[in-house]
């Protein structure tokens, strides 16, 4: 029991806080000492090392979607409106 | 900015393919960001039009002390929100009105809070299957699915790619309601995606 004051420092994370602080780690937006936390969990747990990594290509990957096109019709209107205000050329 | 110079330059030379480009580019985004704040079909398609004729007509007044992409999705965030009051369809964003439960199920973590089991991978292979075109659709699908508050966050912050800054103050909210919004919204998508994840583990 004496031996208590060798685990020094903050509690150490569990994935269930993990997974619910994964955000604000990619935003960057926390303390340091949180983060430190963070980076010692990923460190030992495969798991959230791996939610990480989702989470990292979920974004990129949102990011190259690319949006379904404006059908013809809406283009063309829109286009037929550029020409008209811009008077430009093709 | 360098590549907005470029584009602004073409656009405001009246450059059309520029143009049609651009359109195509941002079209689909935001339609889906119209339809955060206006509640109808007919209203969405004013809304975005009205952004597009705005954007036509501002060519040569706009500074450049945003991005172009900024300044599309502020002139539609106006008109939208302009409409909505006019449609007395006006409802404030925040991250209150959400669900607020955990993000993740409760049940995949033991008593201890660790995985019960090593979380599913979205992705298994090195080839990528999230970025393959069969996956794009499920994508956006679970994008739609989500709340209101949500989806205007992810679509702007994840799909258009602005910084959480702009986003807070196009949606008006606050830095802290966009992250947990943005927390939500991805971990519900990533969470959506994984039943047409193969089991490879």
């Amino acid at each position: 029991m004496r031996l208590r004051w060798f685990r020094r420092g903050p509690d150490p994370l569990v994935c269930k806080e993990f997974v619910e602080l994964v955000t604000d780690y990619l935003e960057g937006t926390l303390p340091a000492e949180q983060r430190a936390r963070m980076d010692a969990h990923l460190a030992e747990c495969d798991g959230c090392s791996g939610y990480l990594e989702d989470m990292r290509r979920l974004v990129g990957s949102l990011h190259a979607t690319p949006e379904p096109p404006p059908d013809p019709e809406t283009r063309d209107a829109l286009l037929r409106a550029f020409r008209d205000l811009r008077g430009g050329s093709t | 900015m360098h590549d907005d110079n470029a584009l602004l330059s073409r656009l405001r030379a009246g450059d059309e393919n520029a143009f049609a480009a651009f359109v195509a580019q941002h079209d689909g985004a935001l339609r889906r960001v119209a339809r955060t704040f206006v509640r109808t079909d007919a209203a969405v398609e004013d809304v975005v039009q009205e952004t597009w004729l705005g954007v036509v007509r501002g060519l040569d007044a706009f500074e450049g002390r945003s991005s172009l992409r900024t300044w599309l999705f502020t002139i539609l965030a106006n008109r939208a929100r302009s409409r909505a009051v006019r449609d007395a369809r006006s409802v404030p964003f925040s991250a209150l009105e959400d669900d607020d439960g955990p993000a993740v199920e409760p049940s995949a973590f033991d008593a201890d809070g660790r995985w019960t089991s090593a979380p599913l991978r979205l992705d298994g292979d090195p080839e990528s299957r999230l970025l393959s075109g069969e996956l794009r659709g499920h994508l956006l699908a679970a994008v739609d699915g989500l709340g209101r508050d949500q989806r205007a966050v992810i679509t702007l912050r994840d799909l258009v790619g602005l910084p959480a800054a702009e986003v807070c103050d196009l949606l008006d909210i606050s830095e802290g309601n966009q992250r947990v919004l943005l927390h939500r919204a991805r971990t519900r998508v990533r969470t959506a995606l994984l039943p047409l994840m193969e089991v490879t583990r």
